[in-house]
This record gives structure tokens, sequence and C-alpha cells, in this order.
């Protein structure tokens, strides 16, 4: 049986990073929230509303970089230098954010620097994905097998743009999630936020629509040029459909609908967004297949994946099954 | 100040990153593994004293854990950032198994993380038991892959070319299991094991100590001190018995190298002229230029036996190789006399707890306890040294033989290489040292049974990492 590895892989890697987006999306939310809780207990509640799972969301960014480096090591190996800044900052950012959620219980008289450690990390952390994912659609200079573009090149007005609509997504994911954890206090706050969020997140998400196709011809004729235009069409509908969902979820005070439509609507502009790549890895330069590792060692963890990644995903619902429900006011612990 | 161009700057970044990294992977493989051991033992006798254990040590796994994974994830970058050539190259060889790295053991250790640390009470003893078993593998899981990376890079095996010049793999067995896998494998994991119990057998001969101040404690302190007394005997047990383990494995390995990597063993053992019968340096400076050692103080024959296990066993002197080709030796022999030295200590104090338990008296030896106190943090040094003297010994190459360091580095400019790692610096010596005090912090309170008892009864929502009656002790002070 003759399997086009290369394609798998590339699904595989989207899946890694679309995970990785839609779960730890929702801590890096709930820690861009952080500064507008009230008192201690809003934020305990908060923190303890992700702390059991965000190491797990997070180790979807390892698979993510780990695997474009198993699979696609020649993409791997332009992004990375053309991602620098934004990728050094993401890191440094989050590992002020990932100390904070141990130091923070720790801490006696300086728990407030955690505080802020917490939320301007997760900001930051947040912002410079949205950068380097602006940077990628944007294109990469590549010459032979390596990076040639500039140090700024990362700094853009559309980069800039989608780092904005980052910080608003995971914004929304995260009031969402607090929506259906928390209670009281921080779930009104939740509500709130939620409610401008869902509007300033449909906004974006049609500036950058509208905006991706002009930056190159390869996307425009993807979505413009008929009959690709059918094909594609269902996008944008479902989106629609999602952002009907979040708005009827927000008026009716549902909990669990708002979060489950925003997820739809984080899915669906990543799948546009893989529509606007295939068949490049790295925009208009690199394609998947030229990208890919030889097949045996695509085959090599292939295996593994298909034996694994199901593995993983069960016992990532179990954590999530132990931890369900309301997360309560355990707070009252701490103060 | 020509030294510091892109490339030189990008091998300081990662020898400091991943320095800093090391530290607390070889405390949480070995914490994780007296985790699991704790809880077994709790469940298989019924006994609190090993609840009351896990749950101290749990606190103190949970924050070294978070700096290991957060200073893991910088790696996992590092690669593509500061050495794209290298990744690009290597990356069909070593990259999928880091991707098994990833599935098997990150996802592992992470998914069983939250229910190890907040679940007992929502999953039961037998689950939560069952998930400090699964985060102890993961751990030991990823010291596999990532050590046959290593291992791959020092001694490459099973490979091939392909025509845009990538390794690739010819047979993935011979890739995994390359020449100095094993012995390596064996050496880092017993090091771990090693740190851990000299970490806990500090903090035991701390409070073993503090505990002679009040001779008459109440029952809590009764209860505490027999906690103090069973993490010290389990820790002592650990080094008797491991101590001399690791001489035998690094023995085994010393001679893996002088097979595969007979450069590396010229550097350590100081030689530059190549002789037969050669005496053991045990101290000298390095000269490059002269190619030569000074001021040597040295044991005849020594040598030979050590690495040939024969008496007139020649053993090859660096000069055998161009200097070019050469690692600084200066380093590498330095670093190995620091690990060495260190393990002659570790054994030391494990014979003595020998005797002093054969005596009937390892609870009541002052002096002992003093020892033990002071080499808390030794094994994190040997483990420093070990690995300056593998990774430093395999210079001027990132692939043995293969492809050089230099080669190896992105197409980035000083500045911006210089620039991050100051930032890294900076950041990892707060936020780290700033971990380290609470590590220090919570080892400095003696165990507390009340605490362990008191948790079972908190109501099971995910209640962040302090059990309610630690910090109501903490917080007694300001109501």
């Amino acid at each position: 049986m003759n399997l086009d590895y290369a394609l798998i892989w590339a699904g595989l890697i989207a899946f890694a990073v679309i995970a990785y987006v839609c779960l730890d999306g929702f801590d890096l939310g709930v820690g861009i929230l952080f500064p507008f809780a009230q008192n201690e207990t809003q934020r305990d509640e908060m923190m303890n509303s992700v702390a059991p799972v965000w190491d797990g969301n997070e180790t979807w960014l390892v698979l993510g970089g780990g695997g474009l480096f198993a699979v696609f090591p020649l993409a791997y190996s332009i992004i990375m230098p053309a991602m620098y800044a934004p990728f050094f900052i993401m890191l440094l950012a989050l590992v002020f954010r990932g100390v904070s959620f141990e130091f923070r219980w720790k801490s006696h008289r300086r728990k407030y620097l955690w505080d802020w450690a917490f939320a301007g990390g997760s900001i930051v952390a947040t912002f410079a994905q949205g950068m380097a994912l602006g940077t990628l659609v944007q294109g990469i200079q590549v010459t032979g097998r390596a990076y040639s573009g500039g140090w700024w090149d990362w700094l853009s007005p559309f980069s800039l743009l989608t780092g904005c609509a980052l910080l608003i997504g995971y914004i929304l994911l995260g009031s969402t999630w607090l929506i259906y954890k928390a209670e009281g206090a921080v779930q009104a706050m939740a509500y709130r936020f939620a409610r401008i969020a869902a509007v300033l997140m449909l906004v974006m998400i049609g500036i950058v629509s509208l905006w991706t196709p002009l930056l190159h011809e390869h996307f425009m004729v993807k979505w413009f040029a008929w009959p690709a235009m059918l094909f594609v069409a269902p996008v944008p509908v479902l989106v629609l459909l999602c952002a009907a969902l979040l708005f009827k979820g927000l008026k009716n005070q549902q909990e669990l609908t708002p979060f489950i439509a925003t997820q739809g609507l984080f899915v669906l502009s990543y799948i546009g967004l893989g529509i606007s790549f295939y068949p490049y890895i790295v925009p208009s330069s690199v394609t998947i297949w030229a990208a890919a590792g030889p097949d045996n060692s695509l085959k090599f963890l292939l295996v593994g994946a298909v034996f694994l990644i199901p593995i993983i995903l069960s016992y990532t619902i179990y954590s999530y099954w132990v931890f369900r429900g309301k997360v309560g006011k355990t707070s009252a612990y701490h103060s | 100040m020509e030294w510091f161009d892109a490339h030189n700057l990008a091998r300081l970044q990662f020898a400091f990153t991943v320095s800093f990294h090391i530290i607390f992977p070889s405390f949480s493989i070995g914490l994780a593994s007296f985790l699991a051991v704790l809880n077994g033992l709790h469940l298989y006798t019924g006994k609190t004293v090993y609840l009351t254990l896990f749950n101290y040590w749990k606190k103190i796994f949970a924050i070294a854990f978070g700096m290991g994974v957060v200073s893991g994830i910088v790696m996992s970058y590092e690669f593509g950032t500061n050495w794209s050539v290298f990744a690009d190259k290597v990356g069909p060889v070593i990259g999928p198994l880091m991707g098994y790295e990833v599935m098997s053991a990150f996802f592992l250790e992470a998914g069983f993380l939250g229910v190890m640390l907040f679940g007992r009470e929502r999953v039961g003893p037998k689950l939560h038991f069952f998930a400090t078993l699964m985060v102890a593998a993961g751990t030991a899981m990823s010291a596999f892959w990532i050590l046959s990376v290593n291992s791959w890079m020092q001694t490459p095996a099973g490979f091939g070319y392909n025509d845009v010049g990538q390794f690739i793999v010819k047979d993935w067995l011979e890739v995994i299991f390359n020449p100095s896998l094993p012995y390596r494998l064996v050496h880092m994991v017993l090091a771990a094991y090693l740190t851990t119990a000299f970490v806990v057998g500090s903090v035991g001969a701390y409070h073993l100590l503090k505990q002679r101040l009040n001779p008459n404690p109440d029952a809590q302190g009764k209860l505490s001190a027999e906690a103090v007394r069973t993490m010290f005997s389990m820790a002592m047990w650990m080094a008797a018995i491991v101590a001399p383990l690791q001489m035998m494995a690094g023995d085994a390995h010393g001679l893996n190298t002088l097979k595969y990597q007979p450069r590396k063993i010229a550097a350590i053992e100081g030689h530059y002229e190549t002789v037969s019968r050669a005496p053991l340096i045990l101290f000298g400076i390095p000269d490059t230029k002269e190619q030569k050692m000074n001021y040597v103080v040295e044991i005849p024959v020594l040598g030979s036996l050590i690495l040939t296990h024969t008496l007139d066993g020649t053993i090859q002197g660096m000069k055998e190789w161009p200097i070019a080709e050469q690692p600084p030796m200066g380093i590498v022999f330095f670093a190995f006399r620091g690990m060495v030295g260190i393990g002659m200590l570790m054994l030391c104090l494990g014979l003595w707890s020998l005797w002093l338990r054969y005596k009937g008296k390892l609870y009541d030896a002052p002096l002992m306890h003093r020892a033990a106190l002071y080499m808390g943090p030794s094994g994190f040094v040997a483990v420093l040294c070990g690995w300056v003297v593998t990774e430093v010994g395999r210079q001027p190459y990132t692939v043995y033989n293969l492809l050089t360091t230099a080669q190896s580095a992105s197409p980035i400019d000083a500045a911006a290489v210089a620039g991050s790692l100051l930032a890294f610096i900076v950041v990892y010596f707060t936020l780290f040292g700033a971990g380290v005090f609470y590590i220090l912090r919570l080892m400095s309170h003696p165990p507390s049974p009340i605490q362990s008892e008191l948790s079972r009864d908190t109501p099971l929502r995910a209640a962040g990492f302090v059990p309610p009656a630690f910090h109501d002790e903490q917080m007694g002070k300001q109501p």
C-alpha cells in the first residue's frame, strides 16, 4: 500500500496545532482576564479552574514543534529562525506564566508579583503566537534550504493585527470557559467579557479573512475563483452558524453552549487557514512534500502516532472528567 | 572578543539553557519514582507515615516538575531557532525519536500530573497510585528517548545520507539502541536516583538535627519525627546501594567511550602522548598550544589498569589528532574530576550510613547528619559535571566525526543570539531562583502528619497546591 505519508503527517501536525490552540487557548484566556478579577478569592477560583489541566494543554505545543522537527525538518529549520523573536518572546512568557501556577500558592507576601507574572505571561505569549501566525501567513523569504529574510520581518501591520485577533480570540475562549466552570461574580464577569469579545472576534475574523487573500495571488485563487469557491463556501456559512449559536447562548445565559460555539469558530477559522495554505507548509515557497523528511522517518513515527494519540486523547478526556463540574470556592482556604 | 561570534554565542546559550534544564529532570525522575514507592507502600501497608511523606514531597515535586517543563519547552524550540542547519540535516533521524518522547512521555506525565497532585480524593487511592505510577513511567520514558537522541549524536549508527545532504535512517533499531545508549541510560538514571536520594537524605538530616534541640516532642512531633526517620533511612539505603552501582556503571560507560570516542577519553585522562602503562593523572594544567600537561600529579600504571583492565594497555593521546579536531581538554579534564570526586564522597556517605545502621545509631549521629545535610546539592553538581564531560568532550562536533558544531548553527546575527542569551540568563536566574527559594522553604518545614490527614477531608475541588492545613499554619500569623 502506498500512502501519502507527508499529507497524513501534515494533517496530524495541523491537528496538534489546533488542539493546542483550542486547549491552551482557554487557559491563556483565563490568564489574560486575570487582572480584571475583583479580589483574591476570584483569582483563586479562576486559576483553580485551569490548574489541573494547563500542563497537558501546553504539551500539544511541544507536539506541534517537535512533530514539525520530526517529519518536516526543512520547514522547521526555515520557520524557527524566521520567527526567532516572536517565538523567543513567547517561550519566555510561557516560562513566566507556567511557574506562577506553582509559585503563586507558595508566596506569602509577594503573591501579587506572581499574579502579574501569570497575567503578563499569558498576554505576551498570546500576542506573540498571533504575530507568529501572521508572519507565517504573509510568507517567509527562503533561499535554497534556509531562511533569508531580515530580523524584523515578523513585525508588520498584518502580524500586529493577527496578534490582536488572537488576543481577542483567547479572551473569548477563556471567558466562555469561565462561564462553564465558575459561579457567581466570576461567571458574571465572564459573561460581560464574552459578549464584547464575541462581537470583536467576528469583526477580526472578517478583517483577517478579507486581508489574507490580498497577501498572495495563491490565496486569492483559492477563495474567489469559480468553481473552487463552491467547495470553500461551507466554511464562512458555518462560521455564521457558530456565531449565531454563540450569541444565542450568551443571551439565554447558557453555560456550555458559548464555549462549544467558540471552539467551533476557532476550528473553522483554522480550517480556512488550512485551505489557504494547502499545498504549502511555508506559504508560497515550500510545499508539504518538499519539506517532508524521508518516508521511512514518517512511517516510523506514524506507527507510534496511530497507536499513542488515541491513548493520549482518552486519558486527556479522563483527566477533564475527573475535574468536571464547577471549580467551587476552595479559595476560602487560601485567603 | 573575536570568540563571541553568533555560533559560539549559540553554544553558550544552549549550554546555559540545557544546564539549567537538566537540574530539574535529574531531580524529578528520581522523585517521581520515590513518590510512586511511597504511594505504593501506603497502599500496601496502610501506614500513614508513607502518606505523610508522599504529601510532603508531592508539593516539592510539583515545583521542580513545573520548572522542568517550562525550561524543556524552550529546548524543543531552540534546536530550530539557533541550530537550524543541524535541525534540517539531522531531523529525519532524531526528530522521530523526540516525537516518540513527546507522545509516550510528556503527555503521560502531564495527563496524570493533575490527578496525582489534586485528584486523590476524587479517584480513590488505587487510581491515584496508578496516576503516580504513570507520572513516574513518563519521566523514565522521557529519559530513554532523549538519551537515545543524545547517544546517537555521540555514537551515530544505522544511518545513511540522501541527495540533499540529510541524514536518513537505514535501521531504526540501530539508531535507537546505538552503541552508547545502554551505558548512558543506566548511568543517567542512576545519577537521577542518587541525586534525589541525597536531596531527600539532606532534608531528613536537617530535621533530625533540628529535632535534637527538642528532646521531648508532643504526639504531633513524634509522628513527624517518625516520618523524618523514615525518609532519612530510605535515602541512605539508596545512597549505600546506588553509589557503588553507579561506580560500576560509570566504569563500563568509560570503556564504551574509549572504544567509540577515544578523543574524549584522552581529554578526560589528560594524555597528550600515546603511551602504554599509562599513569592515572590526578591533577594537571593542560596547555593546548604546547600540547602538554603541566604540574602533573600522577599514579603510575593505574590509568591503563582502569581503562584497559591490563597493566600495559595503550591509551591514545590527544596529539594523535590535529588541534582543530580536539575537544577543549581543560574543561573536560576538570569536570570529570569533579564528577568522580563527588561520586567518591557519595560512596563514603553510603558506607558510613551502613556502618551506623549496623551499630543501631543511624538516627543518633549528628556528625554524619551534618555531612548528609551539606551533601544535599552534590548530585546536581555531579550531574552537571558529567554532562559537561560528555558534551564538551564531543566537540568540535554535534554529530561525532560527521557534522561540526560550526556547520550546525542558524543563519542568525550575533546580536540576536546575544540578546536572547542575556534575557535567558536574567529570567532563568530570577524565576528559578524564586523556585529554589520556595522549594527550600517547603523543605525547612518538617513533614506534618496533620496536614495529610486533613487534606483527605478537604472537598475535592482542585485546591491549588497547598493543602489547607498547611496553609492555615502558614497564614496563622496573619489571619
